[in-house]
């Protein structure tokens, strides 16, 4: 799973500090300390909605560790003037017609549910249960 | 392969003419697929029952008089990220393997307005992440030319359809590359299109700000064909560009003459010399056939991979979010719905997949957004200025569509960085919304296809066409290359 792993995920990286998270200098690390650490990767993961086992955690933090450091060549462009670029059309908030139209069979949709009952999707206990 | 293939249109106006029956057209194109997708395994589903009712279908109103449309007949191969009504649509994914659709993409109600017959799903790097066909949860996509390697992707299992003569036109999506680089590597004509020229419902979303379907093809002619069927607005996809089909078959016969073609000169290296050499042909090719040559810079070129694999993770993310068990797709129980949620996801996506929305939920997460995903998109700005400033020069731009030929299956399995250098030529148009197409131009190392990208303004969708129909006719033939010894 995950590819290769890269050992040595140990750098200390400040979370809340400017945004980005840079290697702490103080610690003295090298250039080669990730962008991202374990923790990090576990956080995403939960708000990702995704279990990671801890071999995955290593592998995922290397994995993105060397992605971000790839990604670093945008970090001496200036862009304080640059207007973002959000998609490539210059359309924004199209709106059709108020009027009444064709959607689709509830049943039919219903039916590619795992689990549907009387007209609604069926999920299990939203409130948390002790396993 | 065989010379004495017959093109898309002509396959169409014979069906039309009552030459051929549709049947015909349909049992020739099923008995490969039976012959060889075993090996290939371009499809996930192959609809023989259904084509050959279709196909009855477009007999029964040929003989009655009826024309049932400029497609009339000819297999469609569809990328199985495109949803079909009752049709398993899985985006190679075991999070949707029992999926049935409950509508057509737009496309889909297009093609088959036209006289279309579909004769299957098509495999893909699942949710079209990847530029092999490896990350298929159903297995990989071989390329017909050599089937140790890759046919590219994710759009591989689409173009080795039609490299393997399963259907002569097929659609897939391209939200990097992912329908020009399994064009080149697989030796046929692929294109995207301006975005929101082609309409986005029902195409399963990845990256919904550069996202667009396109053709794959033997001839630019039947991608131009291709593309006007299913070109033009609207109403259901609110990024689909308020003006009619494109208009691109009259521009094939133009010739380039007058035409400024351009060289971008600080282009990132990479591309293999064979691969280079061809496109140095390329432009030899144009200029010999009145192009003029001219230089061109794009200084923020090599920043779009970065910009592209911060931006369309982040979409991505933010699209796979829909999968969690509840209206679609399988689910894995659990006693609460957090629990079920990622229980599901975590069994149903694969690792690419997770990969992606972890580096794209990152990018969006708070403390780091400015950072990484609004820096991006300011990245992606100062791409489309350059694009801009370039083609006030130039009316297209030439480059490699990929930066080699087709690699060995397994090659770039386990390192994701390598696998996204892949789309270093593809990925800028994306970001600029801007078209690009892969122009099959003769051979590379080991006698493999080599594709030539040419790239042109939004909108410009027919100058393009009219240029790669110029390389097309200008082509070394295959068979010469692969006798030439480019490999040493």
């Amino acid at each position: 799973m995950w590819g290769g792993v890269r050992d040595g995920v140990s750098a200390v990286v400040n979370l809340e500090r400017n945004g980005r998270a840079v290697p702490d200098s103080l610690t003295g690390v090298s250039d080669e300390s990730p962008r991202i650490t374990a923790d990090d990767v576990s956080k995403v993961a939960t708000l990702a909605r995704l279990i990671l086992t801890d071999d995955e955690l290593a592998t995922a933090t290397a994995e993105l560790a060397a992605m971000l450091d790839h990604f670093a060549d945008i970090d001496a462009l200036d862009l304080d003037d640059v207007e973002p670029m959000l998609q490539p059309t210059p359309l924004a908030n199209v709106m059709r017609d108020d009027v009444v139209g064709v959607t689709l069979d509830r049943d039919e949709v219903l039916g590619q549910a795992p689990l549907a009952e009387d007209g609604r999707f069926r999920v299990p206990p939203i409130v948390g249960i002790e396993e | 392969m065989n010379n004495d293939r017959t093109s898309a249109i002509d396959l169409a106006q014979n069906v039309r003419n009552n030459v051929i029956t549709a049947a015909d057209v349909i049992e020739e194109h099923l008995a490969h697929i039976v012959e060889r997708d075993g090996e290939i395994h371009a499809f996930n589903l192959v609809l023989a029952d259904e084509a050959r009712a279709r196909a009855a279908e477009i007999d029964g109103m040929v003989t009655a008089g009826r024309d049932p449309g400029p497609l009339a007949g000819v297999p469609v191969a569809l990328k199985d990220n495109m949803c079909t009504q009752g049709i398993p649509t899985t985006c190679s994914s075991k999070i949707l393997a029992d999926w049935r659709p409950p509508y057509d993409a737009t496309v889909v109600t297009r093609l088959r307005d036209a006289g279309a017959i579909f004769v299957g799903k098509t495999n893909l790097d699942e949710f079209a992440m990847g530029s092999s066909t490896e990350n298929s949860a159903f297995g990989p996509t071989k390329n017909p030319l050599d089937t140790t390697r890759v046919p590219g992707g994710s759009s591989g299992g689409s173009a080795a359809a039609v490299a393997a003569d399963f259907a002569p036109i097929s659609f897939g999506s391209d939200t990097g590359g992912s329908i020009r680089q399994p064009a080149a590597l697989c030796g046929v004509v692929g294109v995207k299109p301006t975005y929101g020229a082609v309409s986005r419902l029902g195409l399963i979303a990845f990256g919904s700000s550069l996202d667009q379907i396109g053709p794959f093809t033997h001839t630019v002619a039947d991608a131009a064909v291709a593309l006007e069927t299913i070109s033009g607005h609207d109403p259901g996809d609110s990024t689909s560009i308020q003006q009619g089909p494109l208009d691109l078959s009259r521009t094939l016969e133009l010739g380039v003459a007058g035409l400024r073609v351009g060289r971008i000169t600080d282009l990132p290296t990479g591309a293999s010399p064979d691969v280079e050499q061809r496109v140095e042909e390329a432009f030899d090719a144009l200029r010999a056939a009145g192009a003029e040559i001219v230089d061109v810079e794009v200084p923020a070129f090599s920043y779009g991979l970065t910009a592209y694999y911060l931006i369309a993770p982040a979409e991505a993310s933010s699209n796979l979010a829909r999968f969690d068990g509840v209206r679609f797709g399988m689910r894995t129980a659990a006693p609460d719905t957090n629990q079920m949620y990622r229980a599901t996801r975590t069994e149903g996506f694969g690792d690419e997949v997770k990969r992606r929305i972890m580096l794209g939920t990152y990018a969006l997460s708070a403390g780091y957004y400015d950072a990484y995903y609004g820096r991006a998109q300011k990245v992606r700005r100062l791409i489309a200025n350059d694009f801009a400033a370039a083609y006030e020069k130039a009316d297209v731009l030439l480059t490699p569509a990929s930066p080699t030929v087709a690699f060995e299956m397994g090659d770039k399995a386990s390192d994701p960085l390598a696998m996204y250098l892949c789309d270093t030529y593809t990925i800028p148009s994306n970001l600029t919304g801007h078209p690009g197409m892969s122009v099959p131009f003769g051979t590379g190392d080991h006698g493999l296809p080599v594709g030539v990208q040419v790239l042109a303004p939004a909108l410009k969708d027919d100058v393009m066409f009219q240029v790669g129909a110029a390389l097309e006719r200008s082509a070394p033939p295959r068979s010469a290359g692969s006798g030439e010894g480019s490999e040493s």
